[in-house]
């Protein structure tokens, strides 16, 4: 067995190689993925490996990037497409939104994309309000794209192998913060599969139950940690493919717990952790709640710089420890 | 199943190439002609684009283009689609909302797509097909297939961001790409005079180092002749070519047009300049040819399209059952 800890970063890497082995049709294209390595240093030294012909330099051009991608997917190609920053992505929606997202359905099922859109997302690196967004909402609301939000190296590698697989375009958040932190958990060697649309009960309990996405999964499991101590135990739930979502093991869960709390990076108001919430509003699962569902997730503003500012913006750990305690406290 | 094999080659050097010349011209504008009596006796719904006027563009491209050769389209992009070869049953069929259109009655005239012939696709958003072309040409030189990626835009397309990053990428990369500007003057109701600072749009290709060359849209001949010199051009590996075809839509934008921008005398000195007697008195005249044999040409051409739209009216509406297994492709084991 493995005991190999890697960075997200690292993960991704590995997977991407994997699959450049795998597969001569899979390629890499995105701006500062050749010499550079990439802005956040997630291709490395794939360019030197695999050279220039696979690792494409691009311009600085977003929609003609993703577009590029596109028109590649549709004709024997499978392009791994990296966007420097998941900001960036709004230069490049019409390909994303109305092109990738709609080509399989609208033109009756005779063309498929199968091209992965790796893309950093989220706020913690004083980088300000067009650098730093969580936008699972923009992606997850589009039918027609598979939304993936890793929290961890070793689900980051099993997810991106199945994304790469999968003949659908599928949007791969990776968030920043992660990239250069060793996971929990050991990354497996070999090309193992993650499928797309199963959720991880990532530690199980019998007051509370979380459902987080991304950084905020690692934010609840510290806290899930803390609280075992004084006696609150808690099922952290991450459901790692946001579309599609799989809610049955959070069903499962509130039956038992009683109690539900979801945590977003994101802003709350349209969040996409609100589709969790109405999913649970009505499913039958939810006669089992015995007290309010709590929310947590960014304020409605813009990430601000400074850094007691930016951290203001969006859930900490302390924000998720006070919130588990009072729900858990409070309704008996 | 494409109707025909496609005819390559100069559409007079042949009495076969030009007889294929002028049966997609008039295929094109049949199909165009059925589409208008269908909405206007309501039997079609949505909104359509239609190129009555500009068949000899898509016509004179494709006779330069294998089967195998791509295309990316537009929102007035049924010649396009015959052109290379589509099923005219399929096309009716997919406009009137049948199961056995080309995109099962979920896409409708803007989004027929042909793998069999080489078409990634109608679109519906102006310059949306030309960053796909070059990702198709892309896939071509790293696949080395050896074919060519078409975009076929207005001249709306080319103030689209969509435009100058796909020339661009399609410059530097040395793409076997062409960049298709069918220029009927108008991207809706505004004129190239007030969208464009510069007179001639060939000259946009200067700014991504590529060649642009003017031709005119409503000559089949000319239109195939600078459409080979680019295809020999990017299937050489030297890259892509802008061409600029002036043409000119006789119908309005769409079924809202009440044609405010233009006059009517623009628009009568254009049906003065129709492709298709044009191409009729060219080739009586170099005896490729004769009157009788064009007569039935055209006569075949509406045959045709009335065979296409009896079957297809006759066929089975679209079914909503499967519309939520319809977004992904599944998944293979």
């Amino acid at each position: 067995m493995s005991d190999r800890m890697l960075t997200m970063a690292e993960a991704v890497r590995e997977a991407m190689t994997i699959a450049f082995d795998e597969r001569p049709e899979v390629f890499l294209l995105g701006e500062d993925v050749g010499i550079y390595g990439g802005a956040f240093g997630v291709s490395g030294d794939m360019y030197h490996r695999y050279g220039s012909e696979r690792v494409l330099d691009t311009p600085i051009a977003e929609l003609g990037i993703v577009g590029a991608a596109v028109g590649a997917a549709l004709s024997g190609m499978r392009p791994i497409v990296e966007i420097q920053f998941s900001d960036f992505t709004a230069q490049a929606m019409d390909q994303i939104a109305n092109q990738a997202a709609k080509i399989h359905f609208m033109l009756g099922g005779a063309l498929h994309v199968p091209m992965v859109l790796r893309t950093p997302q989220g706020s913690g690196t004083g980088a300000a309000a067009q650098h730093s967004q969580n936008l699972e909402p923009w992606f997850a609301s589009v039918p027609g794209l598979k939304v993936v939000v890793p929290s961890n190296p070793a689900d980051a590698k099993g997810l991106l192998l199945a994304s790469i697989d999968d003949p659908n375009p599928v949007i791969f958040l990776e968030h920043k913060l992660l990239y250069k932190i060793p996971g929990r958990d050991p990354v497996p060697e070999g090309s193992g599969r993650i499928p797309l649309g199963v959720a991880k009960v990532v530690r199980e309990g019998k007051d509370l139950t979380i459902v987080a996405t991304g950084i905020m999964v690692n934010k609840s499991y510290e806290v899930c940690e803390k609280l075992a101590a004084e006696g609150i135990s808690i099922t952290l739930i991450d459901p790692r493919t946001i579309s599609p979502l799989d809610m049955q093991p959070v069903y499962e869960s509130v039956e038992k717990t009683g109690r539900l709390m979801v945590v977003q990076e994101g802003p709350a108001h349209a969040g996409f952790i609100n589709e969790v919430i109405a999913q649970m509003a009505g499913s039958s699962s939810f006669g089992s709640l015995i007290a309010p569902i709590k929310r947590l997730a960014g304020m409605n503003i813009p990430i601000p710089y400074a850094p007691q500012l930016e951290k203001a913006a969006v859930p900490q750990i302390e924000d998720i420890e006070a919130a588990a305690r009072e729900i858990v406290k409070n309704w008996r | 199943m494409s109707t025909n094999p496609l005819v390559m080659g100069h559409p007079l050097a042949s009495t076969e190439n030009a007889r294929h010349a002028l049966l997609y011209m008039c295929r094109i504008r049949k199909f165009e002609e059925a589409v208008e009596d269908l909405f206007g006796r309501g039997m079609m719904h949505g909104t359509m684009h239609l190129s009555i006027g500009q068949e000899a563009s898509p016509t004179g491209m494709c006779m330069a283009l294998t089967i195998q050769d791509q295309i990316t389209s537009t929102h007035r992009g049924h010649g396009h689609c015959i052109a290379k070869g589509a099923d005219l049953t399929r096309m009716i069929a997919e406009l009137l909302g049948k199961e056995i259109g080309y995109c099962g009655g979920r896409g409708g005239s803007m989004h027929i797509a042909d793998v069999e012939t080489g078409n990634l696709g109608a679109n519906g958003v102006v310059g949306g097909g030309i960053p796909i072309a070059a990702g198709a040409a892309l896939a071509s030189k790293m696949m080395k297939k050896g074919t060519v990626a078409v975009s076929f835009f207005g001249d709306g397309a080319m103030n689209e961001g969509a435009f100058h990053e796909a020339a661009n990428l399609a410059a530097i990369w040395k793409l076997p790409m062409i960049l298709f500007c069918e220029n009927n003057k108008y991207g809706m109701s505004s004129s190239t005079e007030k969208a464009f600072a510069i007179d001639d749009l060939a000259d946009r290709g200067k700014g991504y180092g590529i060649p642009g060359v003017n031709v005119n849209g409503n000559d089949v001949v000319e239109v195939y002749e600078a459409a080979q010199i680019a295809v020999d051009r990017a299937k050489k590996g030297e890259g892509p070519t802008l061409i600029i075809a002036e043409t000119y839509r006789w119908k309005g934008h769409s079924r809202s047009d009440k044609n405010l921008y233009r006059t009517k005398e623009e628009i009568e000195e254009w049906r003065l300049l129709d492709p298709i007697p044009k191409f009729i008195a060219r080739a009586i005249k170099q005896k490729k040819l004769t009157q009788e044999q064009c007569d039935a040409i055209q006569q075949e051409a509406t045959d045709a399209i009335v065979a296409a739209v009896n079957e297809a009216v006759k066929a089975k509406a679209a079914d909503p059952a499967g519309l939520l297994d319809a977004v992904f492709k599944k998944v293979s084991a």
